[in-house]
């Protein structure tokens, strides 16, 4: 991966660098051997490593701004982190970087359940902001796969999604306001605990800008009531455009199921060999779970099971209890998991108009043929989020390259038939090479004229989202 | 009046333009925002039409000068609709016109559903737009989830037509509701009111309007017949011992939540109008702020009790008595006591408005100073 060249001017002042970040945080928050560093040379995207020069966890707003002012006085580029679960390579460091990670800010500030919302550092996990308000009856609905591990703060630099995201939204739906520090170390306050800003958008824009426009600290997110209970059907069928047209009859009927999952026959065997689930040997299966009180889920269950039946399923399987939810659940939530058992994987997140699926998933057989690679499909079919994972062997030489330019020619595909190329990972290093497949020169331009607004010496995480070539001047600069 | 029928030859036009213009949809908002420095009139009237309506894909494509009106007849048609339930203008500002779905996006409209289903900025999944210099832009696409470079969908929305000149916009579709119902609590006072619809807020019965006015609190459901039955009477059993009764005709729910959307309690008053966004608990103690100083307000509350519309004599200015409130305050309608309609912003966050206007629109042409 193709990062660009460290500045010799910033790596010759390290030690000046340290000493002035040691004076505003406390000495173990400054982080400067190899040994330890180490630690941050990656996120979830293991292929791509790269040491920083420094690591930094501060614990307070106060400590953040101070470190971004004096990286922003010294010229170094800073690269935050939340708990460095990107599938993209979003914190993924350059070796002149400071490392900014937010894990030590992870404290609830406020929950109010009257007003339905709940304040917290940015640093806590997904996963816990729900667990803060649970034993209430509250949950905070975004479920990326990785919410046991995964912080607020990555939440919002991706926009995350999860398999609830048809009923619920995305990150951004789901974001009500933030402190966010400039990477001058100026602190701003931007929406707060009502709905919809004053003037511009800059939630909306800073939901989702990859950690480029300024480094978010706290959050108030929005918390829900949650439903009295949710079950799934399995639906499993010979043929994968039988599948596809079955989910957009679902939809068509105005039944709205909270996750519509899709596996393909090789997601399928691989899961069944892993986790036992009890799945049924087919082409293509579908997980439909719908959620409320008991004769909502019923009244909900027999429309999509009237519908499926059109469609000579070849096995329909309505969940009696929560250990047969349980089990139905199994063998998609240990997909990817099993997959990595049998082999290396990249796992792509295209996202396609729901009515291409049938098209694009026979495309992708026919590119996995012409590259020999075997493909397995797993995706949110509700909202044509596709999770192709492309398999490869890691100690072939050449098979990653090979791999890498498979998946780029899939999420071409994406492009061509009305999508886009990522729908829930982000761009990061990973896709920052096919965004001219998506965007135009003027369209990424506009883009990159926002983070001039925000961030004019292109300081922050400045290696990402973008082609190199077309941010080189700025970064230069 | 300049109106380009192509997304083209509004490219040109402002790629040459020198002028300051103001641009104008269907002309039933304009009384919205700060007064505008500019003689000429830019109109998207010709840039009308649905590109895309596909149902199985809750998607819509549309031109952003086409009629509000067409595009809910299109939906109706495949029994879909437009998630945020935008409301009408005309009655509150005495305007008339065709509202277009440009200006809805252009001042990010949303009804009582934006609770439950989100602000208009929230269905929107794509942009193409014409910034100052006449480069055209898109941003987001025909697909709901679409995390690739930065959201300039969301920044589009409810930027009153100063980033650009928008010309075609995607939505997100939602299913027409089956049934619904209203269950309406009477004889409570602000507080107490809002305090329930906070209750049912957060009960798991899937509110989608909240709001209280004039004694009486109003909370909807929707959905399919049973599951409408069964929350209904989950939300009697909820407000035992209140005085209630319920509305399950789908016409008249219609009728009585689109009055509440266009604030049509207030449309024949002459007074200035204010909207306020705030957190819900906090509304009933702004009336009581404004009636201790001698103010002589009255208050709709929708979305739970956070957005309030308060009907208060010419004149008066009540940001200067509202300094600590968190959220933020607009005039609508009104004189105000000569107060700037828009909310008024922090410095630094100016200061990146600024900063954003400058490189979309450097030449300053496009609605100049209606933001503030």
């Amino acid at each position: 991966m193709e990062m660009p060249t460290p500045s010799a001017a910033v790596l010759n002042k390290k030690s000046h660098i340290v000493r002035r970040l040691s004076k505003v945080l406390p000495v173990e928050a400054v982080i400067s051997e190899e040994h330890e560093t180490r630690a941050y040379e990656c996120d979830a995207l293991t292929a791509y490593r790269c040491l920083p020069m420094i690591a930094v966890l501060p614990e307070t707003t106060k400590q953040v701004s101070d470190i971004l002012r004096i990286c922003h006085e010294e010229g170094v580029p800073v690269v935050p982190r939340g708990s460095g679960t990107s599938l993209a390579g979003g914190a993924m460091p350059t070796a002149d970087c400071v490392i900014l990670g937010v894990a030590k800010l992870n404290n609830v500030l406020e929950t109010d359940y009257d007003n339905r919302l709940i304040r917290v550092q940015s640093g806590r996990t997904n996963l816990s902001v729900s667990g803060a308000v649970e034993e209430d009856g509250f949950f905070y609905a975004p479920d990326p796969s990785s919410q046991l591990a995964c912080a607020i703060a990555g939440n919002i630099g991706m926009n995350s999604g999860g398999a609830h995201c048809l009923k619920y939204g995305v990150t951004t739906n789901n974001l009500m306001g933030v402190t966010m520090v400039m990477m001058d170390g100026e602190i701003v306050e931007i929406g707060g605990n009502h709905l919809d800003s004053a003037g511009l958008d800059l939630l909306g824009l800073i939901c989702g800008s990859e950690g480029q426009l300024g480094v978010v600290t706290e959050a108030t997110l929005r918390i829900l009531s949650k439903p009295v209970g949710a079950r799934p059907v399995l639906i499993a069928f010979d043929k994968n455009e039988v599948a596809g047209a079955c989910v957009a009859d679902i939809i068509k009927a105005g039944v709205l199921p909270v996750a519509m999952e899709f596996m393909d026959r090789l997601c399928i065997e691989t899961s069944e060999n892993f986790a036992n689930a009890g799945y049924p040997d087919a082409e293509a299966l579908l997980i439909v779970e719908v959620e409320g009180s008991e004769p909502e889920i019923q009244e909900q269950l027999e429309k999509i099971i009237a519908i499926a039946e059109k469609h000579n399923p070849i096995e329909l399987r309505e969940s009696k209890s929560d250990e047969e939810s349980a089990k139905i659940w199994l063998g998609r939530k240990s997909a990817f998991g099993a997959i990595g058992q049998i082999s290396d994987y990249m796992c792509l997140d295209g996202t396609i108009p729901v009515s291409e699926l049938p098209y694009v998933l026979k495309r992708i057989g026919e590119i996995g043929d012409e590259y020999g690679l075997k493909v397995g499909n797993v995706f949110h079919a509700g909202d044509g989020n596709m999770h192709p994972l492309i398999l490869f062997d890691a100690n072939k030489p050449g098979d990653l390259e090979l791999c890498e330019q498979m998946g780029a020619e899939i999420l071409r595909l994406c492009v061509e038939v009305g999508g886009c190329l990522t729908g829930e990972h982000g761009v990061g290093v990973e896709k920052r090479d096919l965004m001219f497949d998506q965007y135009s020169h003027q369209d990424i331009e506009a883009q990159l004229n926002i983070k001039d607004v925000f961030d004019p010496k292109w300081l922050l995480n400045g290696a990402k989202v973008f082609p190199l070539i077309s941010t080189e001047n700025r970064r230069a600069a | 009046m300049i109106a380009p029928t192509t997304e083209a030859e509004l490219s040109e036009f402002l790629s040459d333009v020198s002028k300051p213009v103001r641009i104008v949809g269907g002309g039933t908002r304009l009384g919205l925002g700060n007064s505008v420095h500019a003689k000429k009139s830019l109109a998207t009237s010709g840039l009308s039409g649905i590109t895309l309506l596909e149902p199985a894909a809750l998607t819509l494509v549309v031109q952003s000068g086409t009629p509000l009106k067409d595009v809910q007849k299109a939906l109706n048609e495949v029994n879909q609709q437009l998630p945020f339930e935008p409301m009408d203008h005309c009655d509150l500002l005495g305007s008339e016109g065709n509202s277009t779905i440009g200006g809805v996006v252009a001042c990010n409209i949303s009804g009582s559903r934006r609770i439950q289903t989100g602000a208009c900025r929230d269905s929107l999944i794509g942009v193409r737009f014409v910034d100052g210099m006449g480069t055209v832009i898109k941003n987001g696409g025909r697909v709901m989830k679409n995390v690739t470079g930065y959201d300039l969908v969301k920044l589009m929305a409810g930027s009153y037509g100063t980033l650009g000149v928008m010309t075609e916009l995607s939505f997100k579709l939602l299913p027409k509701p089956e049934a619904s119902a209203s269950i309406i609590l009477h004889g409570l006072n602000d507080e107490r009111g809002i305090s329930a619809l906070c209750k049912a807020l957060g009960s798991p019965n899937d509110v989608n309007g909240a709001a209280h006015l004039n004694d009486e609190t109003l909370i909807r459901i929707e959905g399919f017949n049973a599951s409408v039955a069964y929350r209904t009477e989950a939300l009697k059993r909820l407000f035992s011992g209140y005085e209630i009764s319920v509305e399950t005709n789908t016409n008249k729910n219609n009728k009585l939540w689109n009055s509440i959307g266009n604030v049509s309690v207030f449309s024949k008053t002459k007074t200035s109008i204010w909207r306020l966004s705030v957190k819900p608990t906090s509304g009933p103690k702004i009336m009581e702020t404004l009636l201790k100083s001698g103010i002589k307000a009255e208050a709709q509350y929708d979305w739970g009790g956070g957005l309030v519309y308060l009907s208060v004599p010419d004149n008066i200015n009540i940001r200067d008595h509202l300094s600590d409130i968190q959220g933020h305050i607009t005039l609508v309608r009104g004189n105000g006591g000569g107060a700037e309609a828009m909310p008024i912003q922090s410095k630094l966050i100016k200061g990146i408005e600024e900063g954003l206007r400058k490189k979309f629109d450097p030449r300053n042409i496009l609605n100049v100073g209606i933001m503030g």
